[in-house]
């Protein structure tokens, strides 16, 4: 089936399965930003935003896309430049497959809540997984990236 | 070598050379790069945990759309090997094929299955009838030995050298060795402790899950693209068992998000490779988050029997340690991360008089052992530390002072060290640097020790409480452990840096960078690094036993010794002096009278005057592995009537020796924390009764979350081991050992309840709580 959407700002129009995810979506139409980490929405690699919220886009069907805007880390350059620079400056990246999920659920946040402290930050990122790095430095870096879009 | 005051790129913070291309989603993960026509490979997996396959029909699979090829056992070379990502010949057990007659777990590849597209591949592995003997299995490892059921009896399987390798009594590997009369001193000491402990399955859970591609090049060669952690371990292992010369193959490693260990095994590159070569397509295979839990591998389990002797005056004299260990269906890794249990633990308690190791490996039907960070050291620690604590608490001792009073000290040794190595003899060493007694200083005042106390209750029914555990690790594996590193001269003043070595996502690669930017004088942004792929750079035995930064930094460094040298040689040539009379800065070759830039050098030498390549090559082989050292505190606040444990602080305070690049040390240590945590108080790999995993996705296997981790503390203490490349040890695994004891050691100071097996549950917590607590 066809859908039309906007993807990172630019209207497109795909074919896709009813039954595919929209991440299976994205990446076999060469958006790889967008991760596959688990399967169950459990870890947030693959988070985008659809029609501004975060969603894990491996729970949403790609039919479900159509007419909405969709917005990966590949629409948002400067936001991941900006975080990326505070995650080098904090040693908080590592293997750097959870970042670009990170990124746009961390845009999100910056749009929602206002000035969040370390708990609001913590809850709200809470489906973002990271196994590497222990979570303490990149929650520095993201209050760092915070303060610095003020 | 230089001291620390003096240097300019070594011990510098400076940002991961890859951070900001990940950051942005660049393409450079194995799927991302996975060739676009690629078939895709998937496995049929056994639904028993023990059954001979009697047939396999594939006619409805291979009628289906876009498939392609349908393998069984029947299609692959009889060649035993191991998955397991060790040096040749590897120290585990040859006891796996391609694919097998039997499956051994749920989970375990019965046939395989390519075609167009995923989802055509997994509606056609639906679609392979496969016909199973059910067998009886082992499920429960303290039953394995000498069980009837025996899981491999196949003839071909072998062990490579003696590693007590019994296979008709289900034992993967064996291992025993004593160091003075153990029962004997026991028998005379004041006290005696004993005391059984157990570690459970933990599952890596790199985010990245495990993904292998391969295709023919134009030459025809077998080119392999995979997240890997040992990229000429896998080449190797491949050429045996798809029966094709090691020359005929290429591994390459791109970015990969995270190993831990979990890719020191083999996993989908056999079955792409057996794909691309038998169909000349390329092939790839994306394992799902299911087939991680079902179907790589795991912490071994142990159970660990404790013996400690003392004197009343909190004086060791004796330390046992026997170990049963659980490797799953396959051997992977089942000889060394057993070995370590002790290796990498009773040397910190050097001064016993008496000190004793063993016991066995065995066979069962789940999902395989394999490396994983810690790499036993982590199950020993647990024991090991948790009956210190006990002891000390028999004793009437300060735990910290029980310690102090045995531990390792610079300019000690440890017989051990010579005798137990990974899986063959060790080497003889003295520790040159440790750094334990600022750990232990320095983690006191930050956690409050002695102002806290042991215990106090913070509300009606609950109560906090202190623990710690010390830990040591390794520096890569004696003489063993081998890297090599190229550097080459470009026009205009860049050099290429070409390692072996696998950056697994912890800054590997940018610390390498730094050493031969320190090294060569030069800013490390002017090195260009390129790394990992068997044909492009030199050989490295790969990212494990804590090794990168020791070995593989060598390597870095010895090539940019040359390379200096070779500037220099060629700086003077160019201004008319003698070498000798000539100096090198990092941007100048100066000369008695004049001087020549670096730039200028560089591009002299490629186009116009006395043209030639500067490349030099450098190599390390590992002669002794230095201990990292940890002297880590917990806080924990215990609810005495739900048995709930909540984490409220946790202080690490570690000697790696010269932190090359301090931010990713500290980070390594602190992601090694959460991984701990997460040990010590909740993953577990759960199983049916029937050997069917509970724990097979993220939601029903829990991983830390942001919000389930306090404010870790980690700090460096100043260091310097002078066998390091720039005084450098290693950090990659330390970090990892010391939650389970710490955490378990302060539950018990908190409310009584001593748990000696993991995780440590509301429900275990509970059941051992001092009915006066309660």
């Amino acid at each position: 089936m066809n859908i039309s959407l906007e993807l990172n700002g630019r209207p497109a129009t795909w074919d896709v399965e009813p039954g595919e995810a929209l991440l299976d979506a994205l990446r076999r139409h060469g958006v790889l930003s967008v991760k596959r980490g688990c399967d169950t929405a459990s870890c947030g690699t693959c988070t985008v935003l659809l029609d501004g919220a975060p969603v894990p886009s491996c729970a949403v069907p790609a039919p479900r896309a159509d007419g909405r805007a969709v917005i990966t880390v590949e629409g948002l350059p400067d936001e991941a430049a900006r975080l990326g620079a505070c995650l080098a400056a904090e040693g908080a990246d590592q293997c750097g497959f959870c970042a670009p999920g990170l990124v746009v659920a961390v845009v999100a946040m910056s749009r929602e809540l206002e000035d969040p402290d370390e708990a609001a930050i913590n809850h709200y990122l809470a489906g973002n997984l990271c196994r590497c790095g222990g979570y303490v430095s990149q929650t520095r870096a993201i209050r760092r990236y915070l303060q610095e879009a003020r | 070598m230089k001291r620390s005051g003096d240097m300019k790129e070594v011990g510098r913070s400076l940002p991961k050379i890859d951070a900001l291309g990940l950051v942005r989603g660049t393409p450079a993960y194995t799927d991302d790069l996975a060739p676009r026509e690629a078939l895709c490979v998937v496995a049929v997996r056994s639904p028993h945990a023990h059954a001979r396959i009697l047939s396999i029909d594939a006619a409805a699979a291979l009628a289906m759309p876009g498939v392609l090829a349908v393998f069984t056992w029947r299609d692959v070379p009889r060649v035993a090997v191991t998955r397991a990502g060790q040096g040749h010949p590897e120290p585990s057990p040859r006891d796996r094929f391609i694919l097998d007659e039997y499956v051994r777990h749920v989970g375990d590849e019965a046939a395989i299955v390519a075609a167009e597209t995923e989802e055509q591949a997994r509606e056609a592995a639906r679609a392979v009838r496969v016909e199973y003997e059910a067998l009886p299995a082992v499920l429960d490892f303290e039953t394995a030995l000498d069980n009837p059921v025996v899981l491999h009896p196949e003839p071909e399987i072998h062990e490579n050298f003696p590693i007590g390798f019994e296979p008709k009594r289900n034992i993967a590997s064996a291992y025993g060795m004593s160091v003075g009369d153990v029962d004997a001193v026991v028998a005379r000491s004041e006290v005696v402790l004993r005391r059984r402990y157990f570690t459970q399955a933990q599952q890596h859970v790199a985010l990245e899950p495990h993904c292998a591609c391969t295709w023919l090049d134009v030459h025809g060669r077998l080119n392999v693209m995979s997240s890997t952690q040992t990229p000429w371990h896998v080449r190797r292992i491949m050429a045996r068992a798809l029966e094709r010369e090691v020359k005929e193959i290429r591994v390459v490693k791109p970015r990969i998000g995270g190993g831990f260990g979990g890719k020191q095994m083999l996993h989908g590159e056999l079955f792409c490779a057996l794909t691309t070569l038998r169909t000349g397509r390329p092939a790839k295979m994306v394992y799902t988050r299911r087939e991680v839990f079902e179907a790589t591998n795991t912490r071994h389990p142990m159970r660990l029997d404790v013996t400690l002797g003392a004197d009343r005056d909190g004086t060791l004299r004796a330390i046992d340690l026997e170990v049963l260990s659980d490797t799953g269906a396959y051997g992977e890794h089942a000889l060394t991360v057993f070995m370590v249990a002790g290796a990498k633990t009773l040397p910190l308690y050097n001064k016993v008089e008496a000190v004793r190791f063993g016991g066995r490996t065995v066979y069962t039907n789940r999902v395989p052992g394999g490396a994983f960070r810690g790499y036993g050291a982590i199950q020993g620690n647990f024991a090991l530390e948790s009956a210190l604590d006990e002891l000390a608490g028999e004793l009437g001792l300060d735990p910290i002072v029980l310690r102090e009073k045995n531990m390792i000290a610079e300019g000690q040794t440890s017989p051990i060290f010579a005798i137990m190595g990974e899986g063959t003899e060790g080497v003889e060493m003295i520790v040159e640097s440790c750094k334990l007694p600022e750990c232990i200083r320095r983690g006191k005042e930050l956690i409050g020790w002695d102002a806290k106390g042991p215990r106090r209750e913070t509300a009606p029914g609950v109560f906090r409480g202190l623990g710690m555990a010390l830990a040591m690790q390794g520096s890569g594996i004696p003489t063993i452990d081998m890297a090599a590193a190229t550097l080459k001269l470009n026009d205009f003043g860049s050099f290429n840096l070409l390692i072996g070595a696998t950056d697994l996502g912890t800054g590997s690669d940018t610390i390498l960078a730094q050493i031969a930017a320190e090294t060569l004088g030069v800013p490390t942004g002017d090195i260009i690094v390129y790394a990992s792929d068997t044909d492009r750079t030199p050989f490295d035995t790969g990212a494990y036993a804590s090794s990168t930064t020791y070995v593989s930094g060598h390597a870095v460094r010895t090539a940019a010794l040359k390379m200096r040298e070779e500037i220099l040689v060629e700086g003077a040539r160019s201004l008319g002096c003698e070498p000798a009379r000539a100096t090198f800065d990092g941007s100048k070759v100066r000369g008695p009278d004049d001087a020549i830039t670096l730039r200028d050098l560089s591009a002299k030498l490629l186009y116009s005057e006395h043209q030639k390549q500067l490349m030099t090559t450098g190599s390390h082989l590992c002669e002794k592995s230095p201990p990292p050292y940890m002297a880590a505190f917990a806080e924990v606040e215990v609810d005495a009537d739900t048995g709930e444990v909540k984490l409220v602080d946790y202080v690490a305070v570690v000697d790696c020796g010269q932190a090359i690049n301090p931010n990713l040390a500290l980070v390594q240590v602190e992601g090694g924390l959460a991984q701990g945590i997460g040990m010590a108080l909740w993953e577990e790999v759960v199983y049916g009764p029937q050997g069917h995993l509970r724990t097979r996705d993220l939601m029903s296997y829990k991983i830390p979350g942001r919000e389930d981790i306090p404010v870790i503390r980690a700090e460096l203490v100043a260091s310097h081991e002078p066998s390091g490349p720039f005084g450098a040890k290693s950090v990659g695994e330390i970090g990892i050992d010391t939650p389970p004891a710490a955490i378990a050691n302060a539950v018990a100071a908190a409310v009584g309840a001593r748990v000696r097996d993991l995780p440590v549950t509301p429900e275990k917590v509970l059941k051992a709580s001092s009915p006066d607590v309660r």
